[in-house]
């Protein structure tokens, strides 16, 4: 997942076209090069995309096995949106605080590994990414064991009353932000990381010389400085842990339940194409609107 | 400020950074934990005995090695075929002048920023509507379609940081294009295709969402944990968990090791000897 951190650095260099190949020669060359990659990605990526959009105006009463026909069927989104509002706003909501957690932490730790690790800063940085080696499903199965109910955490928290005598962890939406907060974490880290790698330490300085609290400096330098690193790794943890449903299945219960649970049922269990279509488009414009918004604010649209 | 103080203000973010690396690593220290217990029943997750048995007997349960073989061949075969493909379009996008150049980069970098839930459930439509079973190939497909951006933004990032000089030496001493590209690019570019198969072997080794809506019937690993994460999961899936790990970690340590000779080769073939020259 390390190349995630290559992201911003990628789209900048894109950014100069490269020389012009000599007159005459390999002109066919790049798309030679490229046709093979970009077929695929036509075929398997934007194809599809069109499929769903297809997919979920279809007529809601067919079925997998009689065929669905094609009746732009605009009534399956109000009506799923109607049914799974609590679940679609609780995907945003969980997403968010999980967000807000993982600034709080990943920010001083790409801080301390960019400006003050010195020679352990390689070190550092493979332990950032070494969680995740271990499989995603394995990882969040041993949250479910900290988190059980007699397990020391919870017995800990317990023995100070921040837990009451039948409180519990797992099973709560404590559990399923937890769960998001840590998976996602390194996406957030690392492009954060490699903005503050490049922040130049006497920046900083001059700022202390002319009388600037460090916090002051962390305002009005650093934070403004890590912007595109923090604009990337924002998104980068967002999109996926929107999305994601693991979290709440491993570690929640169907009142912890996202969109993302109930786009997987209606395709795999419920077998309701249009409505799992229906949902799927509505979470990807509504992360699209989100994320466009966000940009607008932040200020930067270079990033996409 | 007194001297604690000042300590303090100077090396907090350094505190509150390792504290966060211990929250990164406490649940791998409890896969590692796991991998050692002799569980009291099949669904508990508590720490119950010491025991090495889920070491010696990583197949006990064969389910899971076929699902883990399984894992590996697609990982395997998507590896292949998403560096390929990445690397010629990196190569492409690096090193040609084209039209529709912004367009292809938009349809790179979408796949990187769509939700898997997006565009799994988009892959099983697709494939639904069209007919195709689901299975061991439907999965290779959709994992080379979310492995190539990525191949490409890894090489890509390793051709732009090339120097081009290196080869208009080459080329300059009479070296053909092909012997160019063998005896220069080639080596120069290999550190980033390898740093891009691995990550792609990663990405699909551990997918689970796209691999959810496209699998039919076939179980991957991941497949096979969620499916037993209902009725119980065998202590051999965290031995797996913790191998996984140290596999990696192996293949990071070395590459870095390997990553500082390279360097000092590259130096060394800035600096061409008269006869590694007049070889070629």
């Amino acid at each position: 997942m390390s190349a995630l951190a290559h992201v911003p650095t990628g789209s900048g260099q894109s950014a100069s076209p490269p020389p012009a190949a000599r007159p005459g020669r390999h002109r066919f060359l790049p798309y030679l090069l490229l046709l093979p990659g970009a077929a695929w990605l036509f075929l398997f990526f934007a194809l599809p995309l069109l499929q769903l959009a297809a997919a979920s105006l279809y007529d809601p009463n067919g079925t997998l096995s009689t065929g669905y026909a094609l009746t732009w069927a605009f009534g399956n989104y109000p009506t799923a949106l109607q049914q799974y509002w609590p679940q679609f706003t609780r995907s945003f909501l969980y997403a968010g605080i999980a967000l807000v957690l993982a600034l709080l932490m990943g920010y001083p730790l790409a801080y301390a590994i960019a400006q003050k690790a010195g020679r352990w800063k390689n070190l550092l940085l493979v332990c950032v990414v070494a969680p995740m080696f271990t499989s995603f499903l394995v990882r969040t199965l041993a949250w479910k064991t900290i988190l059980s109910d007699n397990g020391w955490l919870v017995g800990l928290l317990r023995d100070v009353h921040l837990l009451g005598p039948d409180g519990r962890l797992l099973a709560t939406p404590i559990a399923v932000v937890l769960g998001l907060t840590y998976n996602f974490l390194p996406f957030l880290v690392l492009p954060l990381y490699a903005s503050l790698e490049r922040l130049d330490y006497r920046l900083l300085e001059a700022a202390s010389d002319l009388y600037a609290s460090p916090l002051k400096t962390f305002r009005r330098v650093t934070l403004p400085l890590s912007m595109p690193g923090l604009i990337a790794g924002t998104l980068l943890f967002f999109i996926p842990a929107t999305g994601d449903y693991i979290n709440a299945e491993l570690l929640g219960t169907p009142n912890e339940y996202m969109i993302g649970n109930v786009i997987d049922s209606a395709f795999l269990v419920r077998l309701d194409y249009p409505q799992g279509a229906a949902l799927s488009f509505l979470l990807m414009s509504a992360i699209l609107a989100v994320v466009f918004v966000y940009l607008r604010r932040a200020g930067t649209e270079e990033v996409l | 400020m007194s001297r604690v103080s000042r300590w303090f203000a100077q090396h907090w973010v350094m505190g509150v950074a390792l504290l966060v690396l211990g929250y990164l690593f406490l649940p791998i220290a409890v896969v590692a934990a796991l991998s050692f217990n002799r569980p009291s029943s099949r669904l508990s997750y508590d720490f119950n005995e010491f025991t090495l048995d889920n070491w010696r007997n990583p197949c006990a349960t064969s389910d899971m090695c076929d699902a883990v073989l399984r894992s590996v061949q697609i990982g395997f075969i998507a590896t292949v075929a998403a560096t390929a493909l990445g690397t010629l379009m990196a190569f492409a996008l690096v090193r040609h002048r084209f039209r529709g150049r912004s367009g292809l980069n938009v349809l790179i970098f979408l796949p990187m920023a769509t939700p898997e839930l997006v565009m799994g459930t988009s892959l099983l439509a697709l494939f639904v509507a069209g007919g195709v079973p689901l299975g061991f190939w439907t999965i290779v497909i959709a994992h080379v379609m979310f492995c190539v951006s990525f191949v490409v933004v890894t090489v890509k990032a390793r051709l732009a940081g090339m120097d081009r000089r290196l080869e208009e030496a080459a080329m300059d001493l009479y070296a053909s294009e092909w012997q160019t590209f063998r005896r220069i690019t080639l080596p120069l570019v290999l550190p980033g295709i390898v740093a891009a198969a691995l990550l792609a072997f990663s990405l699909s080794f551990d997918d689970f969402i796209i691999t959810n809506f496209n699998s039919g019937t076939t179980v991957t690993f991941p497949m096979y944990v969620w499916g037993a994460a209902q009725r119980g999961i065998p202590p051999q899936v965290n031995v797996i968990g913790t191998a996984m790990f140290l596999i990696a970690l192996l293949l990071v340590l070395a590459s870095s090791l390997r990553g500082r000779r390279a360097r000092r080769a590259a130096v060394a073939v800035a600096v061409p000897t008269p006869t590694a020259t007049s070889r070629s």
